[in-house]
């Protein structure tokens, strides 16, 4: 695909998008006693061409959001528009349509691939379900252009997936979420389980794919400096809230959020010269329960900054000092990674 | 920083350990050395499968034969020969004298067992401490770790926890017997940031207090820089280098040490293009001759396919199995 891309242009709109999932007890008869509030309000748009990261701790709602992005599970309320479109009214053949222009790489290369299907099968069958893609007979080659694109020997088409590494077998996954041409790809932690060597192979992949099919990305995950090399910009999330939003260089080097600032203090720099002259924010305590936030701001209960004001209102995701969105109270930008 | 000059607590000396499995004998150990001393903490650094665990259960006497077997060398507890030592003997010091904790809490304590238990179990047993007092024990342990209203929480269950909590009980746990050297395996891989902070703030400040000699095994070159010492590097079973925390990141001298802390994204700085380390780490039951990382090794020349470099000594006190090391020495 060599379409021009247009710098800036909405591709993905998220508006107050809220999933909740009830929380029911008894064996035969079920009640709801509460929900989980797994996604609770987020907006985002994402642009053509550009890869968002979305960081957070495990229970921030972000692997949540990744799915009901696929429509793997319906919202509670809220709307996400591509290309202006609603996609939670689409039906039929329609939807069918869009689901070729979303697609996923998933955390797991050992349990996201089925290992009684050949590698040919695994990335050919998404044009079973499309076969406009690729009519049956141009199937073999189509499958071997995309090994080859995705840095396999095209002559493994036939091997199962347990005759590949687990950095090969992401770029089967990855493969597989290019056959079809998408303009969207969410990648929901692609590298977390590999080694540290072979981190670094598929994230290049990534960054070359970008380039040469001008995809765009949601990129998920919970290491923070992976999430800075890849994305243009990033949202931290806390407790389903989005609390920080903004372009990479503005939530890495002047974070105005408290939690990003913990969190970014709290990643270990691989450079010991840099260990004691770095300040350390040390969170105390645990992420609440996403049935039961807390009232006002979310992070207040481990906030070194809460006041009052933050357990009675609700800090609203705005522009206060600095030049990006940020969901506290007591905002204000710090600068905290050496340069 | 924190180096002691007295004799070493534990010293694993050229240790090789094989499997035997269905594809053929995997030589997962090849010569491994390394020493620990009271106070210091040393980072064991590698890939999955570069054999840094199995070293760790080697010295734990966890390793289970067969598959495994030990071929060769020796591992020293204060100068006492361990692998010769009767199965009582190492009874007696794991735990006691070395203990470990495990990367999953979750599944390295008992669900079925309040955490109380689990803790007072070795008093009871070893000490022979009443139940009562156990459990008091436990409760100041849990304390200790910074577990919040221990009085109670010593009754909880391992699923009632949190997964910073569980971690901060099986370092509990490990402390019962007040041992002096502690193994963490991975202490840290299977929790949240600001959690794994917390835990390693902890580890150390432990470590500290009670002079122990800490052996940290990780993959984590972040977490590497902040905490250790000294760091082995351990590359297919064998350590590729040695040296104090500042002179490795600064000048790394061995080509896999260079081309990892090439690698990895970094927090305080945006790149473009990664150094991606090219190819796959060997399989172990066919390793590469010469020197192992020769197949993806970017100064790799013919002789390395034919002469497997020996950890040697350069200056500065470190050490690196690479036959043009002394090239990348930078004065």
């Amino acid at each position: 695909m060599s379409t021009p891309l247009t710098e800036n242009e909405p591709i993905l709109e998220v508006e107050n998008l809220v999933k909740h999932f009830p929380v029911r007890v008894g064996v035969a008869i079920k009640r709801t006693v509460g929900h989980v509030r797994a996604v609770d309000g987020v907006s985002f748009t994402l642009n053509k061409g550009e890869t968002l990261g979305v960081v957070g701790e495990s229970g921030c709602g972000k692997s949540t959001l990744a799915q009901v992005l696929m429509r793997l599970e319906p919202p509670t309320s809220g709307a996400v528009r591509f290309h202006g479109e609603d996609i939670f009214t689409k039906r039929g053949k329609d939807l069918k349509a869009l689901r070729r222009q979303i697609q996923i790489v998933l955390q797991d290369p050992y349990t996201s691939l089925n290992p009684r299907m050949t590698v040919g099968d695994i990335i050919g069958e998404p044009f079973e379900i499309h076969p406009e893609v690729a009519p049956k007979g141009a199937r073999r080659r189509k499958v071997q252009d995309l090994l080859d694109v995705v840095g396999l020997n095209p002559d493994f088409i036939n091997r199962y997936p347990h005759q590949f590494s687990g950095g090969q077998r992401q770029r089967i996954g990855i493969a597989r979420a290019l056959a079809l041409r998408p303009e969207v790809i969410i990648c929901d932690e692609p590298v977390s389980a590999l080694d540290v060597s072979i981190q670094a192979q598929v994230m290049n992949l990534l960054g070359d794919l970008q380039r040469d099919f001008g995809l765009s990305y949601i990129f998920i995950a919970h290491d923070l400096s992976v999430v800075r090399h890849l994305s243009d910009r990033v949202a931290v999330m806390y407790l389903g809230k989005v609390v920080e939003i903004g372009t990479e260089d503005e939530i890495y080097t002047r974070p105005s959020h408290p939690y990003t600032q913990a969190l970014l203090s709290a990643v270990p720099v691989p450079d010991p010269a840099v260990r004691l002259g770095r300040k350390r924010i040390r969170l105390t305590g645990d992420v609440p329960s996403p049935v039961n936030p807390p009232s006002g701001c979310r992070f207040r209960t481990r906030c070194w900054k809460a006041t009052d004001l933050c357990a009675d209102e609700e800090p609203a995701l705005e522009v206060r000092s600095g030049g990006h969105p940020s969901a506290c109270h007591h905002a204000e930008e710090q600068y905290l990674l050496p340069t | 920083m924190g180096l002691s000059t007295n004799e070493p607590l534990l010293e694993v000396d050229d240790l090789y350990v094989e499997f035997h499995t269905r594809d053929g004998v995997a030589t997962v150990l090849n010569g491994v050395s390394y020493s620990v001393g009271a106070g210091e903490t040393l980072a064991v650094l590698g890939e999955s499968g570069s054999g840094k665990s199995v070293t760790a259960n080697t010295v734990m006497g966890i390793l289970p034969m067969p598959p495994g077997r030990i071929t060769k060398g020796a591992i020293r507890y204060r100068g006492e020969e361990l692998l010769t030592a009767a199965d009582e003997r190492r009874r007696e010091l794991r735990g006691e004298n070395i203990a470990m904790i495990f990367q999953d809490a979750l599944s390295a304590l008992n669900p079925v067992y309040t955490i109380g238990f689990q803790i007072g179990e070795q008093l009871r047993t070893r000490r022979g401490m009443s139940k009562k007092d156990a459990e008091k024990r436990a409760v100041e342990l849990l304390d200790q770790v910074g577990i919040p209203g221990a009085k109670q929480r010593v009754r909880s269950h391992p699923h009632e926890f949190s997964g910073g909590m569980r971690q901060r009980a099986m370092i509990a746990m490990s402390l019962a017997l007040d041992p002096d050297v502690l193994i963490a395996d991975e202490p840290t891989t299977a929790l949240d940031v600001t959690v794994q902070a917390q835990i390693m703030d902890l580890l150390k400040d432990i470590q500290v207090e009670r002079n122990m000699g800490l052996i940290l095994i990780t993959h984590d070159l972040g977490v590497v820089a902040e905490v250790a010492d000294r760091i082995a590097v351990m590359y297919a079973g064998r350590i590729v280098e040695n040296a104090d925390v500042h002179a490795l990141y600064a000048n790394p001298c061995h080509p896999y040490t260079r081309a990892l802390l090439e690698s990895i994204p970094r927090l305080d700085s945006k790149g473009t293009q990664l150094r991606a380390i090219k190819g796959l780490p060997p399989n172990l039951t066919n390793i590469p001759s010469g020197c192992p990382f020769h197949p993806r090794c970017p100064m790799a020349v013919d002789r390395c396919r034919a002469v497997d470099p020996p950890l040697e000594a350069l200056p500065g006190g470190r050490s690196s199995a690479c036959l043009f090391a002394e090239e990348l020495v930078r004065p």
